[in-house]
């Protein structure tokens, strides 16, 4: 009960419990995969891939694939034609717009492969702050301990001490002009004292194992047992964590973008899509469950695949 | 149990110190004079004037002082005033709108827990079963869909298909406890679900480990039904670590009263949040922010006593 105050208040931390047998063959990890957590990583691919294309479709890709323009009112005026878009705002599926259009008869299907894009930035950021601030500084205090590490863990406690989103909320709205490297950023900077706790809770178990003691008895420098011995150890625990972190983040950014706090507009997020469609809940709810279907299968496929390979780097720990 | 009460105690005073001089920095720190923000344009023409606004906002002192004199301020119940509604103290409107955040916030706990608590029992009573695998799948998806999503989907049933509930609004308690329920169900309901497939997990994984006791062995040799031994002897020693997880899930559940009180148009604290984020209401901000963190940590501060309290394998360690 030394942890009073949570980190991303649903996720316990993970410390290292056997659970499960593991194949020992070099790709029985892929083939050992219970079908829910392939269909999982396979999702998470789309949307990467998805948020990926949209972003470089001109610059890199050319155009290969026939993603539309997810700002273009598809019913406007083109002056060049001198006619007007056959596009019709809140139209059903059909082969020219596959989810159909929005409000304003925009694609739906290219804002929804955009906003993947805010996602994925957003969600990767944090996870890189994370593993590599928190990690390095988690690590660091679980070993080292001392006066550092109780000033360390203050500052975390007090940074948890606040609930998450009204954190968030309040240090957003200080500014005016929000872009995603900024949201990108704060968010990043707000995961950092969950991840510290993760890896401090890991690195205080490991310091405590036989081949850390060895390596100590022998004379070997500290600063080589954390490298060779502490982080390596950490490392697989806190990646598993960052997948479920993630899909933390990525309701977060979600929340924000409902808020209309998020990434300005016309930028596509998956939070605002369902914000602008809401409006015209009476008349069509399609518009609402695609971007809600995105959202929730994404987190959903991140706390599959982050639980699964939190049992599975628990069963390796195990058995160093 | 003093030591533990005099460790968190000096804890508690210490993150309250911490948390309130975080929210104090936030308008110190703010790009900005505060006292243009007071005399709006017509006032910052007025050179000397303006030096007075400042020397009575106390702009001119060190930050530490400054700090010192807010909370001064802030502990007997002066949280500043709104820019936008000039004369409106923060401290009244917090106060004014503190029992709709607090009911929608109570409401979604005992909706959470006369869902999550059967579902849990069940689930571990049948454990690896299609009963198990079915409440478990249900939970898995509950936690993933976030709760404004939720609520629009209420909203879509309820509202716009068998308009039966009114999509927004609120009535307060005091015009009906029917017209009240109206209005507030929706919303509890979406903040529940997520809250919900917690505990019913938390719940399933300590009553399995409890069924594997041998009082609960005993209780079957005796004979008792399996109802009876469920509900009367394996239910309360599995709960220790659910109180523990309410005091802590309840910052999270006033995160998420801030945006379902946007979706349903709620006059509670979150809303007004909201709002005063969008007009830049800077002494809003900041007093809705500290008192919600405030509260939150006495919350937990309460619940880690009351942890202790019960369970003297804590209070001895």
């Amino acid at each position: 009960m030394s942890d009073a105050f949570p980190q991303l208040e649903t996720i316990p931390i993970p410390v290292a419990t056997a659970t499960e047998e593991v194949s020992a063959s070099r790709f029985g990890w892929f083939r050992d995969m219970p079908i829910l957590v392939k269909l999982s990583t396979g999702w998470l691919f789309l949307v990467v891939f998805g948020a990926i294309y949209a972003k470089l479709d001109e610059s890199v890709f050319g155009g290969a694939l026939p993603l539309q323009d997810p700002n273009l009112q598809t019913n406007n005026f083109n002056a060049e034609t001198g006619e007007f878009g056959t596009g019709e705002p809140l139209e059903g599926p059909s082969a020219s717009h596959w989810l159909g259009t929005d409000a304003i008869a925009r694609d739906t299907f290219a804002r929804l492969v955009h906003g993947a894009w805010v996602s994925l930035i957003v969600a990767s950021v944090s996870a890189t702050f994370g593993v590599v601030v928190g990690g390095l500084v988690g690590s660091l205090v679980g070993f080292v301990r001392g006066r550092f590490e109780t000033v360390a863990m203050a500052v975390i406690d007090v940074i948890l001490a606040f609930p998450a989103l009204v954190l968030l909320l309040a240090l957003v709205s200080i500014f005016e002009v929000r872009s995603l490297g900024l949201i990108s950023f704060v968010i990043g900077v707000l995961s950092i004292p969950a991840y510290t706790r993760v890896a401090r809770a890991n690195s205080l178990a490991i310091s405590n194992r036989e081949f850390v003691l060895a390596a100590q008895a022998i004379g070997t420098r500290r600063r080589q047992i954390l490298f060779r011995e502490i982080i390596p150890n950490v490392l697989p625990t806190l990646l598993a964590y960052a997948m479920v972190a993630a899909a933390f983040v990525v309701v977060v950014e979600g929340t924000l973008s409902f808020l209309g706090l998020s990434v300005q507009l016309p930028q596509s997020t998956w939070g605002n899509m369902i914000n602008q469609a809401r409006r015209d809940l009476k008349v069509d709810i399609s518009q609402v469950v695609w971007p809600s279907l995105a959202l929730t299968l994404t987190v959903l496929a991140l706390n599959q695949v982050g639980d699964y390979f939190q049992r599975r780097g628990a069963v390796r720990q195990s058995s160093l | 149990m003093a030591r533990v009460l005099g460790t968190r105690l000096l804890r508690l005073v210490a993150t309250l110190f911490a948390v309130t001089f975080l929210s104090f920095l936030m308008t110190a720190l703010l790009p900005g004079d505060p006292a243009v923000a007071v005399l709006g344009v017509e006032g910052v023409q007025n050179e000397e004037l303006l030096l007075e606004v400042r020397e009575e906002l106390g702009l001119n002192d060190p930050i530490p002082v400054r700090y010192v004199n807010w909370l001064g301020r802030a502990v007997t119940g002066d949280l500043g005033e709104s820019y936008i509604n000039r004369g409106v103290p923060v401290a009244q409107t917090i106060q004014e709108r503190i029992p709709v955040t607090a009911q929608l916030a109570v409401m979604a706990i005992i909706i959470a827990l006369v869902l999550a608590i059967p579902l849990g029992v069940l689930g571990a009573y049948k454990e690896s079963r299609w009963p198990d695998t079915a409440s478990s799948a249900f939970a898995q998806i509950a936690l993933s869909v976030p709760n404004f999503i939720t609520g629009i989907f209420l909203i879509w049933l309820f509202s716009v298909t068998l308009r039966w509930l009114p999509a927004s609004n609120w009535n307060r308690l005091g015009n009906g406890v029917v017209d009240n329920l109206k209005t507030s169900i929706m919303p509890a309901t979406a903040l529940a679900m997520t809250q919900m497939a917690i505990f019913s997990r938390l719940v399933r994984s300590d009553m399995i480990a409890t069924l594997q006791e041998n009082f609960v062995l005993a209780a079957k040799a005796k004979g008792l039904t399996d109802r009876f031994i469920l509900l009367r002897h394996a239910l309360r020693p599995s709960s220790l670590s659910l109180m523990t997880i309410l005091g802590i899930n309840f910052g999270a559940l006033l995160g998420g009263t801030v945006v379902i009180e946007t979706l349903f148009a709620i006059p509670g604290l979150g809303f007004r949040l909201i709002n005063a984020i969008s007009q830049r209401d800077i002494m809003v901000i900041q007093g809705i922010t500290v008192f919600i963190a405030v509260v939150y940590v006495v919350i937990n501060t309460v619940v880690d006593l009351l942890y202790a309290a019960v369970d003297p394998r804590i209070r001895r360690s």
